[in-house]
């Protein structure tokens, strides 16, 4: 087995060896371990990029709120506002962003059809980031789709060192591994090196160390939407950062290590068991299964 | 075996819950193939955050899809429940503690189908990945990556000599092999994950292999 790593220092030891990119690498590998084809891998990433797509304009096509109440219409709101007057002053791509990541988790929510990249609650920010950017550079799937390829590297790296679960690892390794994973897939696709793609992820993911998963009501929906809306910006951050040339202090195979440390560490209450947090908050507490109100909120 | 990148980004799935639907559907599904025909009726026991917060996760409805044969991303997983009382499979549904060492998201299926009833407790790990840990009381550790080739028999000297020279002759690798019985000489249940699909002709051959009660092949899971 020549392309099986399981830490960024052997990534980048591939890259460098064979002059390829981190979705090259992350390709070459799945090819080797899984003996399917490589066109069969390309065939099926582009699929899953055309049902992440299906599952933000699905979202972005919701007007009732879910059957929690927690959830229904935000990224509609979102979208609308980033087309009108009152535009942010980082412009309306930025509104945009957060309003499809809001859109996969409101999809979701709906028991919609979604891709977990890498959790159903993490789901929304890859699709977000990968279709902002594809709108934004005029590419076409198969090249955005490669982004994808970027991201699963960088969450292989997770998924040997840390974990993707909520209760396991809280929501740094669900919202911070997928924020890590787009930085990576937007700094390769905008040109970024082997390098600077792993420090794009190791910036993104050091900000996220310590984040909770606290569902509301036990649903993915609240925190969970909002997460993903702002972290998937969160990504487009630390991959401008990383292509500027400044570097994550610490290396992104320690940024792992001190995933998995603080996951180890949080208390049970705060690692999807909705027992503390924003779920325990007296309004948190209202949308307790069984105790859910009788009419959905209006906001 | 390397971390496949469609374990990272996927399984193309029917929301909420990569561990509490997608999982769940996945443990339905592999429970319905170890059964080896349709289920009539199962009793399928909710441990843990499976019984707690199941309800808004559609646990329930994910299970039910599952053992329909449906995969994680059928959108019909949401009406799975109407769909199994439409076809007269009787699902109960019930809080069971399967003690603090088993995972927090888990479910014990007991199912009755036309020939044979057959009991499988499976964990949802994370992401959707799924972890089946016991089959008719004997101790498993299947995550349906691969394919698995089930074979319940009597503990008999030399068996997996003979399954395995079967195999040879066909050249399929074996990934893991384990054996599982009760008492020595009593029932024992082999679990071989194999890195290429059964041919159909060596399937049949089994039932001549002296010893062996059943077979079942349980086909990698949907989504890897």
């Amino acid at each position: 087995m020549e392309y099986q790593f399981k830490t960024s220092r052997e990534l980048l030891d591939l890259g460098s060896r064979h002059g390829a990119s981190v979705a090259e690498i992350t390709i070459r590998a799945e090819v080797e371990s899984s003996g399917v084809s490589r066109e069969e891998i390309l065939r099926r990433m582009d699929e899953y990029y055309v049902h992440m797509k299906q599952s933000v304009q699905r979202g972005l096509g919701i007007t009732e709120r879910s059957r929690s109440g927690l959830s229904g219409g935000d990224s509609k709101k979102v979208l609308e506002h980033s087309e009108g007057t009152n535009v942010s002053a980082l412009g309306s791509v930025f509104e945009r962003c957060i309003a499809y990541a809001l859109a996969v988790l409101e999809t979701n929510a709906a028991f919609g059809r979604i891709v977990a990249t890498p959790t159903a609650g993490s789901a929304g920010i890859c699709p977000a980031c990968l279709l902002t950017w594809q709108e934004q550079r005029g590419a076409d799937d198969r090249a955005t789709a490669l982004g994808l390829f970027t991201a699963a590297g960088l969450g292989r790296i997770i998924g040997y060192g840390a974990c993707f679960s909520g209760a396991q690892g809280g929501c740094q390794a669900e919202v911070g591994s997928a924020s890590s994973m787009a930085a990576a897939a937007i700094c390769e696709l905008d040109g970024g090196t082997p390098a600077q793609t792993v420090n794009a992820a190791a910036l993104a993911l050091q900000n996220t160390l310590g984040l909770i998963c606290d569902p509301i009501g036990g649903y993915v929906e609240a925190p969970c939407m909002m997460r993903n809306g702002l972290f998937g910006l969160h990504a487009f951050g630390a991959a401008a950062v990383s292509l500027s040339g400044v570097s994550s202090i610490v290396p992104y195979d320690e940024v792992v290590g001190a995933l998995r440390e603080v996951g180890r560490h949080m208390p049970r209450m705060y690692k999807e068991t909705s027992e503390g947090g924003l779920a325990t908050t007296p309004t948190g507490l209202k949308f307790r299964p069984g105790k859910l109100p009788p009419v959905s909120p209006k906001l | 075996m390397g971390l496949s990148v469609f374990e990272i980004i996927g399984p193309v799935m029917t929301g909420p819950s990569s561990s509490h639907t997608a999982g769940a559907c996945r443990i339905g599904w592999a429970a319905r193939q170890v059964l080896g025909e349709a289920p009539r009726r199962v009793e399928i026991g909710l441990h843990g955050s499976f019984a707690a917060t199941g309800e808004g996760h559609g646990t329930k409805e994910a299970l039910a899809a599952g053992l329909l044969g449906f995969a994680p991303d059928d959108e019909r997983l949401p009406q799975a429940l109407e769909v199994a009382a439409a076809a007269g499979v009787a699902l109960a549904f019930r809080d069971v503690d399967l003690g603090p060492e088993v995972h927090p998201n888990s479910a014990e299926l007991v199912m009755e189908g036309a020939t044979r009833w057959e009991k499988v407790t499976a964990s949802s790990t994370g992401g959707g990945a799924v972890l089946l840990t016991s089959i008719d009381g004997h101790d498993v550790h299947l995550t349906g990556r691969l394919d698995t080739l089930l074979l319940w028999h009597n503990d008999t000297p030399g068996f997996l000599a003979r399954i395995t020279a079967l195999l040879a002759c066909v050249e399929i690798n074996v990934a893991s092999i384990r054996t599982s019985r009760t008492e020595r000489g009593e029932g024992a249940l082999t679990a071989i994950e194999i890195d290429s699909h059964l041919p159909l002709p060596l399937l049949a051959l089994l039932d001549h292999v002296p010893s062996v009660q059943r077979h079942a092949v349980l086909p990698i899971l949907p989504g890897y």
